[in-house]
């Protein structure tokens, strides 16, 4: 073997790896496997647990939303219709509070996040439980998620859905997420 | 009452402390409001007691004025719910309390208008006018006037239809309700409605100036101030912004929002009315005060309505009839070129038009107009309006919006920066009768207080970053400040002490749409927030903290 063909050789592998890598960003799930019917309850990062013991583990569908192109754009699309954005503005808050900054009053894990958009809260958050499908509750909230700045940025739209003054999010400063609020814990 | 009196002066006459003595003004006490949201109430001082009315939770506080350091004599909780912060599109201010015949009247954040006991803080009645599910909240002062209470609704953001109420003072009761979109017959337009202009005649216009049924999500809230003229038992007040900001949705006039109604206290029915702003396209909003004077105009005098108006114009309105006597603007504008006189009708500049499908860049003055909510102070004395206002402009992009009750119906992204001149508060001295400013004092922050001219001939006012100041009425210099714990955006008053010594107060309390940066948070990298105010006010969360605090000044005993 000729050291071109290695070279060409070792210049596919490397693309089918960064292909691969990127499957979870292009993924649809047109025939998505029957999951549970339901929102999970995600409890805070920051509660106690009485009698110690691990916090719930991270709901298996969140994967399914987290990093994934097509969960976000569907989200952001949402997120304008059912005027999440009177409220929440794109991200900086208003008559709710802002969802870019890494304050997570109900937990910032796209569980927990899924869970506030279905049940409310009592300060003033409507409860979308009976007027979303729960599919379209975790694409909100992997958008929501996104607002935060947690994905990478080659996952989120980098134009908004109509002309808009603020800029894309792909151009928006981020903080670093706290590890409690991310999938990866 | 929180205008001071019923043609909403906002003077006192009172002149013991004057730009001579001012620099001897000193703190005689405090109170902590426990709250930490935008405190617009002026404190309302009745027969030796304080009474302060906070932002939600809407605590109702007395404080005994005639002992050593004014301690409380009671509290009352109404409790509003909770969920009632939601739907406010402001912040979850209050813009006051009144007193009439023994009781202290007001409103709170979930659209109850309750009546407490002046003496005891029992509750006398509780009455439910809105609906939190529709959006509807209450945020403005009650006024009585004829034995009614008159309370009108929040909500231009949340597709609500605006309303003013009045309800019997002694019972609560429901007494009349005038609607400010729709038929004739909601509205209370019967044979007494005579409007000046061709404009705003005709049957019907609150239906046909809208696209069909749009009327019912049409906005038009009453939140700001009502005035009131004994001498014909007229009421004059101001309404909201239509639904929602993209105008693209609302083809045609959108009577009755953004003008000014004339009413008949007793029945409610109206008299007149003239819109500022047909089709508005900016939310300017027209709910800014009225205040009653009566000038010197022509060979005559006139009973007129002096509005320093969100849309920039300063207008003279004669009172008996709607007709504008003069519109000036009393600040920079580009969105609109004039009044036309013989119509009525504001000249639009089509180019500062938002459509749907662009920004449109660089409109002033910006959403919150030349002036908010924050209610100017009418000198006899000097014959000047104190304009306590803003200087911003703004880009604005509209997109559909979908009705969803009991959430935002806007449809539009701001993005609002300072206007020209490297300033973005001024109180302006106006002469309505020259129509013109006599002088400026330039803030560089925004401002969102209201102002008192007291008869000593000051006028007091207060800023974002929390600095209480006193100006000279006649030249504008400033003659005495005082740095309070947080931003002021409440109401000062003046008032005579039981021992007959003239008393200054104000409440410091950041928040409010200006504030609401600070109070609530907001995240200054996303230039909407706070539908683009947040922009204009990055600076705010450096300079200053929230929590309520009143203030109490006086001079020194002699």
């Amino acid at each position: 073997m000729s050291l071109r063909s290695r070279k060409a050789e070792i210049l596919l592998i490397a693309t089918a790896i960064f292909t691969l890598a990127a499957c979870d960003r292009e993924e649809r799930h047109s025939r998505s496997k029957p999951l549970g019917e339901t929102v999970p309850s995600g409890e805070s990062p920051d509660t106690i647990i009485p009698g110690g013991g691990p916090s719930n583990p991270l709901d298996p569908r969140a994967a399914e939303y987290d990093n994934n192109s097509p969960a976000l754009a569907e989200g952001q699309f949402l997120y304008t219709k059912m005027n999440c954005v009177g409220c929440h503005a794109h991200g900086g808050g208003g008559m709710g509070p802002a969802l870019m900054d890494d304050k997570w009053r109900y937990g910032g894990r796209i569980d927990q996040i899924a869970a506030t958009i279905a049940e409310g809260r009592p300060n003033g958050m409507p409860s979308w439980r009976g007027k979303l499908t729960d599919d379209q509750i975790w694409k909100l909230a992997a958008y929501v998620r996104s607002l935060s700045g947690q994905p990478s940025k080659d996952v989120v739209s980098s134009r908004a859905d109509a002309m808009s003054t603020g800029s894309p999010q792909t151009l928006t400063p981020h903080q670093a997420a706290k590890s409690a609020d991310t999938a990866q814990q | 009452m929180p205008g001071k009196d019923y043609a909403s002066t906002r003077f006192s006459a009172l002149n013991q402390i004057t730009p001579a003595n001012i620099g001897k003004l000193g703190l005689v006490f405090t109170f902590s409001t426990a709250t930490t949201h935008g405190y617009e109430a002026p404190p309302l001082v009745v027969n030796g007691t304080m009474y302060l009315i906070t932002p939600f939770p809407n605590v109702l506080y007395a404080l005994d004025l005639t002992k050593p350091g004014a301690p409380a004599k009671w509290a009352f909780k109404p409790e509003p719910a909770a969920a009632s912060q939601g739907v406010a599109c402001c912040g979850t201010v209050n813009r006051g309390a009144v007193y009439s015949n023994g009781k202290i009247i007001f409103n709170t954040l979930d659209g109850q208008t309750i009546a407490v006991d002046a003496n005891s803080g029992q509750q006398v009645w509780r009455t439910q006018l809105g609906n939190i599910q529709k959006g509807e909240t209450i945020t403005m002062a009650p006024l009585v006037a004829d034995g009614k209470v008159l309370v009108g609704n929040s909500g231009g953001e949340m597709g609500v239809r605006g309303w003013l109420a009045a309800l019997d003072e002694g019972s609560g009761k429901l007494v009349w309700k005038a609607y400010h979109t729709g038929p004739d017959k909601d509205v209370l337009i019967g044979p007494r409605f005579k409007p000046f202009y061709a404009m705003d005649q005709g049957k019907d216009l609150g239906v046909k100036t809208w696209p069909p049924e749009i009327w019912k999500l049409g906005g038009g809230p009453t939140w700001g101030w009502i005035s009131y003229d004994p001498a014909t038992r007229a009421i004059y007040y101001g309404t909201g912004n239509p639904g929602p900001w993209n105008a693209d949705q609302r083809p045609g006039d959108n009577k009755w929002t953004t003008g000014v109604f004339a009413r008949d206290v007793g029945t409610g029915e109206a008299l007149w009315f003239y819109q500022t702003t047909p089709h508005d396209v900016y939310d300017h909003d027209d709910i800014n005060e009225s205040i009653l004077a009566d000038i010197p105009w022509g060979n005559g005098r006139r009973p007129v309505l002096l509005r320093p108006a969100r849309d920039g114009f300063f207008y003279v309105i004669d009172r008996r009839n709607g007709q504008v006597l003069s519109a000036t603007p009393y600040g920079y504008m580009n969105g609109y070129r004039g009044v036309d006189l013989k119509t009525g009708r504001i000249i639009v500049n089509p180019e500062k038009v938002p459509k749907q499908g662009r920004v449109t860049r660089d409109i002033c003055p910006a959403a919150p107009g030349q002036k908010d909510w924050n209610p100017s102070a009418f000198s006899p004395v000097t014959g000047l309006v104190y304009i306590p206002h803003i200087n911003l402009c703004m880009d604005m992009s509209v997109s559909q919006a979908n009705y969803i009750s009991g959430t935002p119906f806007v449809g539009a992204d701001v993005k609002m920066y300072g206007g020209p001149g490297g300033y973005r508060g001024v109180v302006t001295a106006w002469d309505p009768i020259a129509r013109k400013a006599v002088w400026e004092a330039k803030e560089t922050l925004p401002l969102w207080s209201p102002a008192l001219a007291t008869g000593g001939g000051l006028v007091f006012y207060g800023t974002l970053d929390g600095w209480f100041k006193a100006l000279d009425a006649r030249t504008g210099k400033l003659v005495w400040q005082f740095k309070a714990g947080s931003g002021i955006i409440g109401q000062p008053i003046s008032y005579r002490g039981p021992d007959e010594r003239q008393y200054i107060a104000v409440v410091a309390g950041v928040g409010g749409w200006a504030g609401g940066i600070v109070d609530g948070e907001l995240d200054p990298r996303d230039p909407t927030a706070a539908l683009g105010f947040a922009n204009a006010v990055k600076d705010l969360p450096g300079k200053t903290t929230p929590g309520g605090m009143l203030y109490v000044f006086a001079l020194p005993k002699s």
